[in-house]
């Protein structure tokens, strides 16, 4: 009890005295750094968790591309089970002259089994939770549709050939998608108002769903029962299916942030350990005196934790605050991207962080303050007398174990943690070792020099070791701000590069066969380029080589799910500018011979396919046997129509067959596609711009968000170096005493110390990009594989950060030493 | 808080105390089977050139450190059967110090400063002792102050005062003057002795001063970690 009051009140005073805040802050910004993003990834999961129960708004799925026959409604009620049907297909809608694409949900009354929709009366008015759906001749439209087309509640929205009054706005429906996938905002009509808009035809592109919803056993009946009747062309899918997919999504979002808090937490262990160090070196003086008057060594410890839990605790409450704050930034940053409303986080969060610094402290700063234990009393005679070093084994492992504990929460990936904490070693010792041969050179220099620079690189050789330290210190926060730096711009670029300035920015889809006369003379009309029309016809492929593919084996998962999904088949006579053939050969301009087939590489090689098997395709009710010719690869980028699978020349022809183009219309073209989309209203236009335009959003969102974390990066590189310079300031504060008093200016003293911080800086800068270069193609290669090349300019940056942030960091460190009057600190010596 | 020891008494006694390190060189031995007795109330100085042992005897009589051969008991406590926190206990109860460089804690103020000993021995009065200390040693108006600004005599006074504050048995002074001005240092062992004789306290003093030294009822010489003479078996 005792020492608690004897610490609490050391403590005080070493607070008020600013001795304490490096290593304050650098547990608060550990913390910080957790809470940040484990706030947001509990609150992405909490959402996660609560979508899972309800992203099929059902238990049971059934869903395809064709009408889904009534009998296994029937059946489902069989089976005591709720049923309900949606349509989903994208349409544009229009507000008077303003139109936006649309993704149209149609359903019935019964609509949603599971979870409940939210409507709000007016554009960001308050949203409640409702039962029903919209009557006949309404509608619920996404906010985002509204203010695109200039619409608001009550006003009339035209889809298709039908005129529907909108009565709310939708804020929130079960099964809407999470993450970056639906992009269109969604209307929600009535089902009964389908047939009359016309906008359901054949070849559609419609998604036909049952829902089916129930008691657990009864909804396994169900699917036991129909899960071989079924045909291929209708999918079931459970809301256990659902979730996992919906989880994994969230884990690989997760991923990225938790990497990013993870380095500053590895680089706030660094300046915790250096400045726990210097706090434990400024104390042995004081403990040596308690305890030649008298204090033990249980005395002596108890007061050191006491300090410690209270520092601990400090940094916790600022960390959990600053946290907080700055995951109600990210939230607000990301709510386009994770769900419209973040269900608030839990404690959890501050209790992982309370663990957190609890780890950090006992793994870095507590062998410092454990050696102030066995401080000799003796030292209050002889100030030389020193506690033995603890012992390497104790701190390397304590330090060890706490970084892989630490870690292995926030990476939770063995693989990934091998990976860091290696990388993390190496570069640290390669720092080291290079650091000590700078450490000898510069010696070499210090004859040839002014005073400043004698003085200056006098200061990095004698120091020694302690130099080298501060280059490791200073190198492993460069190489981490730089590695960020990397993997930000590949990723930002590898999005990017799929937008090129003068591919075609229009799709079109549902384009029926006696409707390409008509649109290609209104397109002329308007000036567009007619675009060539590229057949597509609706297939599931049934059996490979004999052997049906659901009893298959495939390479991967997606190989599996292609070879069983619905295929969009296409015929060509001559191969499209934006293919190149890599295998095999393409059939001639006249072929008639038998079916034959060219395969997209990359689903032939998920699929194990190659040149020589066969294939069969269910085509409306037929069977189609074609023989794999040739292997092509697909540039996507080119936004032209393309297909993982073309057949030869006369084999589906007949069969019912929707035409897709694409084109680029400038904006003064406009007004042609409304005329188009009116005229043929089952053709649907989709603006690649304005999706395209909402990509680079997102990603300029997620970017900030991840710069955002990336601020606790910076801060923490930046505490290391406050640490590593007050671990010398004594030191200093003495020495431009001492120069001052011989007669030197103050310029002179700075001027050293300067040279100082600069011959660090660029030691740590070069050391910096090299670690940066090679950690940085192990992460895109291993971690997000995207293809790594070499940056000269990342060591331009390299050394420049290096040389900008030691000397700024180190001047504004040092600048009390120099400018202190020698008188003062001489005399206090 | 002190142990009563009567007159006549040894409070301290040291027992063929010896002290080697191990150097570059060797063996090197520092203090040399030096045996003496102090009486309680009794003011010793310990004088002798640079090197001769002086402090390392200091170190060794007031349990900071341990003879590689003898013995000390402190009010009749053999020092060298207790390991370092025994030690500490007995200092705390019967030890007080003052040193040549003050040896002020930075972030405590002048009272409490005074204080820590009393806390240390779990004195519940600790303020108000330290406060009445603090008057006797003149700094009742300064008391408030931090080491850092207080002057060389004004860090020493509070020193003093925290020496004397625990009622110790026996006060270790190493040089106490050797920081200060030959006015500011007179000053200061006027205080310490003036203390030392109103508390009946047993003082030990290593000093290079033989004009202090000779204050003191008997002076012990070093040479070499030799004893080369004691006063009072001289008298």
């Amino acid at each position: 009890m005792r020492a608690i009051a004897f610490a609490l009140r050391g403590f005080l005073r070493e607070l008020r005295s600013g001795e304490v805040l490096v290593l304050l802050a650098a547990v608060a910004l550990a913390v910080a750094a957790i809470t940040a993003v484990g706030f947001l990834t509990d609150r992405i999961g909490k959402a996660v968790a609560r979508q899972a129960n309800e992203v099929l708004a059902a238990d049971l799925r059934l869903r395809s591309q064709t009408p889904i026959p009534e009998v296994w409604k029937d059946s489902a009620a069989g089976f005591g089970l709720q049923t309900a049907e949606t349509q989903r297909f994208p349409s544009v809608v229009f507000a008077g002259d303003e139109s936006a694409l649309t993704s149209v949900n149609a359903v019935s009354d019964e609509y949603p089994l599971r979870g409940m929709l939210r409507i709000a009366d007016s554009l960001f008015g308050e949203q409640r939770e409702v039962n029903g759906v919209p009557g006949p001749g309404e509608a619920w439209a996404d906010g985002a549709l509204l203010a695109r087309v200039g619409a608001d509640v009550g006003d009339s929205l035209s889809v298709g050939a039908v005129d529907l009054t909108v009565t709310a706005v939708l804020t929130y429906r079960p099964d809407q998608s999470i993450g970056f996938a639906s992009l269109a905002p969604t209307l929600l009509m009535n089902i009964a108002d389908v047939a009359p808009s016309g906008l359901v035809g054949e070849g559609s592109r419609v998604r036909y769903a049952l829902l089916v919803a129930g008691r657990a056993e009864q909804v396994a009946a169900f699917n036991d029962a129909i899960e071989d009747e079924l045909p291929d062309s209708v999918r079931i899918r459970s809301a256990e299916d659902s979730s996992e997919r919906v989880y994994n999504a969230a884990d690989r979002a997760q991923r990225f942030l938790s990497l990013t808090a993870v380095i500053s937490l590895l680089l706030s262990a660094v300046a915790v350990a250096m400045s726990a160090r210097r706090f434990a070196l400024r104390r042995m003086d004081t403990v040596a005196l308690m305890k030649s008057l008298g204090a033990t060594q249980g005395f002596v410890i108890a007061v050191a934790l006491s300090q410690l839990v209270m520092l601990g605790m400090l940094g916790v409450v600022i960390g959990s605050v600053v946290g907080y704050v700055a995951e109600e930034f990210l939230s607000w940053l990301l709510a386009d991207l994770i769900a419209r409303d973040l269900p608030d986080p839990g404690l959890r969060p501050v209790i992982l962080a309370c663990g957190s610094a609890i780890v950090l402290l006992i793994g870095f700063a507590l062998p410092s303050l454990l050696q102030l234990r066995s401080t000799p009393p003796l030292r209050v005679l002889r100030h030389d007398e020193m506690p033995p070093a603890p012992s390497r084994l104790l701190v390397a492992g304590l330090a060890l174990a706490a970084v892989a504990a630490l870690l292995y929460r926030s990476v939770g990936d063995a693989r990934m943690l091998v990976i860091i904490i290696g990388g993390i070693i190496v570069i640290a010792a390669c720092l080291y070792a290079v650091g000590r041969v700078l450490v000898t050179t510069m010696s070499r220099f210090r004859s040839g020099v002014g005073v400043a620079w004698r003085y200056g690189l006098a200061n990095v050789a004698r120091r020694g070791r302690s130099s080298a330290i501060q280059v490791v210190a200073f190198g492993l926060g460069l190489t981490v701000l730089l590695l960020l730096t990397i993997v930000r711009t590949d990723l930002l670029e590898g999005w990017r590069q799929t937008l090129d300035e003068n591919a075609p920015n229009h799709f079109m889809i549902n384009v029926q066969p006696d409707e390409r006369g008509s649109v290609a003379g209104l397109l002329q009309d308007a000036g567009i380029d007619v675009p060539e029309f590229v057949p597509l016809v609706r297939a599931r492929m049934t059996e490979i080589n004999g052997t049906s593919v659901k009893e298959r084996s495939y390479p991967s998962e997606d190989g599996r799910w292609f070879a069983n999904r619905e295929a969009n088949l296409s015929w060509a006579r001559e191969l499209s500018p934006s293919n190149e053939l890599i295998d095999g050969e393409w059939w001639p301009k006249d072929y008639s011979g038998p079916a034959l087939a060219s395969i997209e590489e990359e689903v032939a090689l998920e699929t194990g396919l190659g040149i020589g098997d066969r294939l069969r395709f269910q085509v409306a009710g037929r069977d189609v046997d074609v023989e794999i010719r040739s292997l092509r690869k697909v540039n996507w980028d080119s936004f032209q129509p393309n297909f993982f699978v073309v057949l030869s020349p006369g084999v589906i022809e007949d069969m019912p067959t929707t035409y897709i183009a694409s084109m680029r219309v400038e904006v003064t073209q406009q007004a042609a596609l409304v005329t188009l989309v009116r005229r043929h209203p089952s053709i649907s236009v989709i603006d690649l711009d304005s999706i395209l335009k909402q990509v680079r959003e997102i990603i300029d969102k997620a970017s900030l968000a991840v710069q955002a974390v990336f601020v606790f990066t910076l801060a923490a590189g930046i505490a290391v170096l406050f640490a590593a310079v007050q671990s010398t300031i004594d030191e200093r504060r003495f020495e431009s005493a001492m120069l001052r008093a011989l007669g030197a200016q103050k310029r002179t003293v700075f001027a050293g110390v300067m040279t100082e911080f600069a011959a660090l800086g660029i030691a740590a800068g070069v050391l910096a990009s090299a670690g940066a270069s090679i950690l940085a193609g192990i992460v895109a290669i291993q971690l997000f594989d995207l293809p790594y090349r070499f940056d000269p300019l990342l060591w331009i940056a390299g050394l420049t950060a290096g040389v900008v942030l030691v000397c700024g960091s180190g001047f504004v460190a040092a600048r009390g030493s120099v400018v202190a009057p020698p008188v003062d600190v001489l005399r206090a010596a | 808080m002190s142990t009563t020891a009567t007159q006549n008494e040894p409070v301290l006694r040291a027992h063929e105390l010896t002290k080697q390190v191990s150097s570059p060189e060797g063996t090197l031995t520092i203090l040399a089977d030096v045996s003496f007795s102090v009486l309680a109330g009794e003011s010793i100085a310990v004088v002798g050139p640079s090197g001769a042992g002086k402090s390392t005897l200091l170190a060794l009589l007031a349990g900071l450190d341990v003879p590689t051969q003898g013995f000390v008991t402190l009010t009749g406590i053999n020092l060298s059967e207790l390991d370092e926190d025994g030690r500490a206990r007995v200092r705390a109860d019967n030890v007080g110090f003052v040193f040549q460089s003050f040896h002020l804690v930075p972030s405590l103020n002048a009272l409490e400063n005074v204080m820590l000993p009393l806390e240390l021995a779990g004195n519940r009065d600790a303020r108000r002792t330290a406060l009445d200390i603090i008057d006797k040693v003149g700094l009742s108006d300064r008391w408030r102050h931090y080491p850092a600004q207080l002057s060389g005599g004004e860090k020493q006074r509070v020193a003093i005062a925290r020496a004397f504050a625990a009622e110790p048995a026996v006060l270790f002074a190493d040089e106490p003057t050797g920081n200060l001005d030959s006015r500011t240092g007179g000053k200061i062992m006027e205080l310490m002795f003036e203390l030392n004789r109103s508390s009946s306290t047993t003082l030990v003093l290593v000093t290079h001063d033989t004009a202090i030294a000779g204050r003191c009822d008997r002076v012990l010489s070093l040479d070499a970690g030799k004893l080369v003479s004691d006063s009072r078996e001289a008298a």
